[in-house]
């Protein structure tokens, strides 16, 4: 390669890696400077963190919006991996035609689009608020369990347990364990990173799901993050330092999860192809 | 033939020593490993799925429902919303998804280069967007691009723009700043497929062609372009199907506006449930035109899928 195609590539990869990291750089930036400031175009790290992080803790809900998505996020992320490996060892180890079939009619559910779904699970989750307002509309309950459980994640654990060693199910039946023994002793701590990457997976998605939190959460108290920020962003007079303040510390979770688990997550997201 | 019956007559004799109940318990045990997931994916989507065709062919506002046989599929024709929502996530579509797949395999060929240096940062960097929020990244953009944003500051001060472009409330530049943002957000995600299939390819292929005195641009599309292309169509088809499900952004940069100049089909379907006047009738007639479309979508992904496999 000639020495100025070189200096172009560079050139190119600079301004497109500067071009991705440019508008979270402008978020951080601006968490720490006055909303005036901001809306002059100021680029550099101002004196106002501390200021903007109080008025911020004063003025939001913040805090109550991260519980709330705490809660969902983790309870969504236990439970879905704990039913989807169960379901993926299941239809590997316990193989049969009949469930073969039964998993390709699950594997049809991946083609429904969330937008055809919301109008009859609203509608659903309204006339369980008759009977057990506890798990119906405007519940925490009620935003984990339609999303609780997918065939993508399913498939997930399903091609990985091909990669399982069969024989570790017989020796661990030789050894007196209960089928279910062998799946909590055995596949479980054998699998560990197939679960760090399904947990990331689930765990992003759970934590920035948006549209149906939209519909089913209609108090104040129960918003979530992404409700908040949705809102925050609406606002007439906004103040920009606090909103970025808001943004980034709304961020933290996932950016945290990524950069110690880096290559599970793009372990996960090569799951999707196989 | 023989080996079939054998198994058979072994299975059989097995069953008679023990009576049918080993076997049969075994094949519970098979079914109660899978058997939530399969009770959940049946109650939280295909039942409601089931119940969004019955509400198809119902009609009113609320829970006051009433069967109106076909009017919600003739309503469809003449209403003219639903026709921009249509033209507008197609528009999203035709112009994103190429542009986005073009700058990903571009990338992702200019990072699998051996002798390059720094490849790590440049990697992360891009692909830092893909971790953002979608709500977060949107309210990022909406004020970057907001008419005194900082994107118009910078214009006008290098002076490559002769007056603020009105970004979010012009029809043509609130779908340009959409497209901008979706593909700011996914471009990265896309390359590291690219790249981690890039590094499965022989290099030696590389060399023979340059051998041959092929151009870089020769070996792009002869060699890289071919062996990439089952991932190629498997990124288009989910980045597809992932625009014609497009809310969050719409949602948070621009409302759908100016007018319905950037209303997306799934914005279209939570607005006549829950933002107009409910009627969840019509909402669940509009909501099965996408899964028509991504049903076609997905059997496409399905049929290529297999024939690779074969």
């Amino acid at each position: 390669m000639t020495k100025l195609k070189r200096i172009f590539m560079y050139i190119f990869l600079t301004a497109a890696a500067f071009i991705s990291v440019f508008p979270i750089l402008w978020m951080i930036i601006s968490a720490t400077n006055q909303s005036v400031d901001v809306t002059k175009g100021r680029l550099l790290p101002g004196t106002h963190f501390g200021e903007n992080l109080t008025n911020l803790l004063q003025t939001i809900d913040l805090v109550p919006a991260l519980m709330n998505s705490a809660k969902i996020s983790i309870s969504t992320t236990i439970l879905s991996l704990l039913i989807a490996s169960l379901a993926g060892y299941g239809f590997e180890i316990y193989k049969s035609k009949a469930k073969d079939v039964v998993f390709t009619i699950l594997l049809l559910s991946m083609m429904i689009p969330f937008a055809s779904l919301m109008v009859p699970l609203y509608r659903m989750f309204g006339s369980i608020s008759q009977t057990m307002p506890a798990i119906g509309i405007d519940t925490l309950t009620s935003v984990v369990l339609p999303t609780v459980t997918t065939a993508f994640l399913i498939f997930f654990f399903r091609q990985s347990t091909k990669m399982f060693p069969k024989e570790l199910v017989e020796a661990g039946r030789i050894d007196g364990l209960s089928e279910i023994g062998v799946f909590f002793r055995i596949y479980v701590p054998t699998m560990k990173t197939t679960y760090a990457a399904a947990a990331i997976i689930t765990f992003m998605a759970s934590w920035n799901n948006y549209l149906w939190p939209l519909v089913v959460l209609q108090s104040p108290e129960k918003m979530t993050i992404p409700l908040l920020i949705s809102n925050l962003g609406s606002s007439y007079s906004p103040d920009y330092g606090v909103i970025m303040m808001a943004i980034v510390i709304a961020t933290l979770p996932t950016a945290i999860v990524f950069f110690l688990m880096q290559k599970h997550f793009v372990a996960g997201m090569m799951g999707s192809v196989k | 033939m023989s080996s079939k019956t054998k198994t058979a007559t072994i299975g059989s004799s097995s069953s008679k020593k023990f009576g049918m109940n080993s076997k049969m318990k075994s094949t519970l045990i098979g079914w109660s490993f899978v058997m939530i997931a399969v009770i959940m994916i049946c109650t939280f989507y295909f039942y409601p799925m089931v119940q969004a065709l019955i509400l198809s062919f119902q009609s009113g506002t609320g829970t006051n429902l009433e069967f109106v046989g076909l009017d919600n599929y003739k309503r469809l024709l003449t209403d003219s919303t639903f026709l921009t929502a249509v033209k507008n996530t197609f528009i999203y579509l035709i112009v994103q998804v190429p542009v986005m797949i073009i700058l990903a395999l571009f990338l992702s060929v200019l990072l699998n280069d051996r002798t390059l240096k720094w490849k790590g940062l440049y990697r992360t960097a891009m692909f830092l967007p893909a971790v953002t929020s979608l709500v977060a990244y949107s309210v990022i953009f909406k004020y970057l691009f907001a008419n005194d944003g900082l994107v118009n500051t910078m214009l006008l001060k290098f002076s490559l723009v002769p007056d603020a472009i009105n970004w979010l409330a012009d029809p043509f530049w609130a779908k340009v700043t959409i497209i901008l943002a979706i593909t700011w957000r996914w471009t990265g995600y896309n390359m590291i497929f690219y790249l981690s299939a890039l590094q499965n390819v022989d290099q030696s292929i590389y060399e023979a062609a340059k051998m041959d005195g092929a151009s870089a641009f020769q070996q792009f599309f002869k060699i890289t372009i071919p062996m990439l292309k089952p991932i190629i169509l498997f990124t288009s088809i989910t980045s597809t199907i992932g625009t014609l499900q497009l809310f969050d952004e719409v949602m948070n940069i621009t409302k759908g506006g100016p007018g319905n100049a950037t209303t997306s089909i799934s914005q279209y379907i939570y607005n006549l449930s829950f933002k107009y006047t409910p009627d969840f009738g019509y909402a669940a007639t509009v909501s099965y035109f996408i899964v028509i479309l991504i049903v076609i979508f997905s059997v496409i992904q399905f049929k290529v899928a297999g024939d690779r496999n074969d």
